[in-house]
């Protein structure tokens, strides 16, 4: 049975007049990782900040784990564990000392805190960096301390927004294979404007345009939106586009300015064999052949356009 | 959880040199002035003043350093008072304490709470200097305790004026500044109104109800004065930080 750790309904934010989030409803269930996408000032920090009841919604309500927010604040921030855009920390804390403080006030009963401390140190990489002082960390490491804090009263749910900003690219694979690893116990929520991040991390991708949900759902129908029928071919001694069209199931060609060709084919068809047998037997000089894939970006701006033009 | 906050708030205070400089500083300040008091009963005291017109020990030495500590205090409290909320904000580490499963009434008493606890450290000091006293002569010990009571409810009701301050602003400096005019006025209320000392803006001020203390009398009209002005900075401090969350 899926448990629905949290459930949105009808989260509206009004700032002075204007609608920062509107209607925003959408529910996740335990274990699964859901993205939240969205240019600049869409809304993706506000939703976040609603979900952990650090921001009173104008409309609508959150529930974490069936435990309202609004009605019993305590219990369900008992529930989550977040990570704000900026992490916040005490800097004048060594690591040990600040993580125990959080542990404290997550709940963690005294016994447990110094076990509690020590596995979130170890989960985020930073069991060296016990007794500096937080000041001193890099940017990196600040935040990671950032996610220690989130993660040490093991909470159900896990929100974390733009987790990997300011981070090189070692620690950002670190910090998204632990994220995936969260993922098997825990809900997590992450907020992010990387793209490929979401495709590897994520099973639900929400994309938050101007306030409002354009895009919400499973992270294959993101991917399939993606794949386009279309082969890119690259030929030394390129043939006209007429024996090209003769191969079974192409059904268009194309040459780019790049000197590729974009062949389309017919769905269901899968040309590439006939395609690269011909080539050989005919001497065309093949030297590439992949599928073309419209980039992640290109839907992501597909469908922010399109709430523009609506 | 309470005192989670509190211990939290303690330990930034040890934390940074600040806790221990103000500490060190205070405990000078007190020591030479009980010097000079002891000294100057032993000038004053010893044939200068006719015996009808004596004073004890405890009176001569304690008037003249439980007044300069409310007056030190008026310094120290808004200094170590502005950070508590204000370098949060700036800081933005209040969504850390938003986040965990604490009511603002819980997060608000706890800061109260760790800074009274740090006064209370420098109090209790200023207790055992008076009452090393009694190693030489027989202290007044009811005397003692009044001071010591009235100027812990004055230090107290000086840190709920400040933790409130500082929930109004992002500049710990502002915060600072803004606490020590408020509390000043407060405290010199009643010379304003000297002439006329039934007024009620004479009630308002806080030196008008210390005043009692230190001459040793306990009135109940004087603890309900500044139990009910630490009460209504703190509600007040309450209701700033949910306006945080509801306006954003």
């Amino acid at each position: 049975m899926t448990t629905l750790t949290v459930e949105a309904s009808d989260l509206t934010r009004i700032y002075g007049g204007r609608e920062a989030v509107r209607d925003v409803n959408f529910t996740l269930s335990k274990g699964e990782v859901l993205g939240f996408l969205g240019p600049n000032g869409a809304g993706k920090s506000t939703t976040m900040k609603m979900l952990t009841g650090n921001l009173a919604p104008s409309r609508g309500s959150v529930k974490v784990c069936g435990i309202d927010m609004i009605d019993n604040p305590k219990e369900a921030k008992a529930l989550i564990g977040y990570l704000p855009e900026e992490p916040p920390l005490y800097k004048e804390f060594t690591v040990d000392e600040f993580l125990t403080i959080a542990a404290r006030l997550h709940r963690v009963s005294s016994r447990h805190i110094k076990k509690a401390v020590q596995v979130a140190k170890e989960r985020c990489g930073l069991t060296e960096m016990g007794s500096r002082l937080i000041e001193n960390l890099s940017k990196g490491y600040k935040q990671r301390v950032g996610i220690a804090q989130a993660i040490i009263h093991n909470p159900m749910v896990v929100i974390l927004d733009e987790p990997t900003v300011g981070l090189d690219p070692i620690q950002i694979r670190d910090i998204r294979a632990l994220i995936k690893d969260l993922g098997g116990e825990h809900s997590v929520i992450l907020s992010t404007h990387i793209l490929p991040e979401v495709e590897m991390i994520c099973d639900h991708v929400q994309i938050i345009h101007k306030g409002e949900l354009v895009f919400n759902g499973s992270i294959d129908v993101l991917k399939n939106q993606r794949n386009s029928n279309k082969l890119l071919l690259g030929l030394s001694k390129p043939p006209s586009h007429d024996e090209l069209l003769k191969i079974p199931g192409i059904v268009g060609v194309e040459t780019l300015p790049t000197g590729l060709l974009r062949v389309q084919y017919a769905v269901g068809e899968a040309p590439a064999e006939q395609l690269v047998q011909a080539a050989v037997s005919n001497h065309w000089g093949l030297y590439r052949i992949n599928p073309d894939q419209t980039t992640l970006e290109e839907v992501f701006v597909q469908l922010t356009f399109q709430d523009l033009a609506a | 959880m309470i005192i989670n906050i509190a211990r939290k708030e303690l330990k930034s205070l040890f934390a940074s040199p600040m806790g221990w400089v103000v500490l060190a500083l205070l405990q000078f300040v007190f020591g030479t002035f009980f010097l000079i008091g002891i000294d100057q009963y032993f000038q004053t005291m010893s044939g200068a003043v006719r015996p009808e017109l004596r004073v004890g020990v405890t009176e001569s030495v304690g008037h003249s350093l439980f007044s300069i500590a409310s007056f030190v205090m008026l310094f120290t409290v808004p200094l170590l008072s502005m950070r508590l909320i204000s370098e949060e904000r700036r800081q933005q580490t209040l969504t850390f304490l938003f986040s965990a499963p604490l009511s603002l009434i819980e997060i608000v008493l706890g800061k109260f709470l760790g800074l009274v606890t740090f006064l209370t450290i420098v109090i209790a000091f200023m207790a055992a200097m008076m009452s090393s006293l009694n190693l030489w002569a027989d202290v007044d010990f009811g005397y003692i305790s009044a001071n010591v009571i009235g100027l812990w409810l004055l230090v107290a009701s000086f840190s709920a004026l400040g933790v409130y301050v500082s929930s109004l602003t992002q500049q710990p400096v502002v915060a600072a500044i803004l606490s020590f005019i408020i509390l000043f006025g407060l405290l010199i209320l009643d010379y304003f109104f000297a002439g006329d000392p039934s007024n009620t803006m004479t009630y308002l001020s806080l030196m008008h109800h210390f005043d009692p203390f230190s001459r040793g009398l306990l009135d109940t009209r004087d603890f309900a004065y500044f139990l009910l002005f630490i009460i209504t900075f703190l509600t007040l401090t309450v209701r700033r930080l949910d306006a945080d969350r509801l306006r954003g």
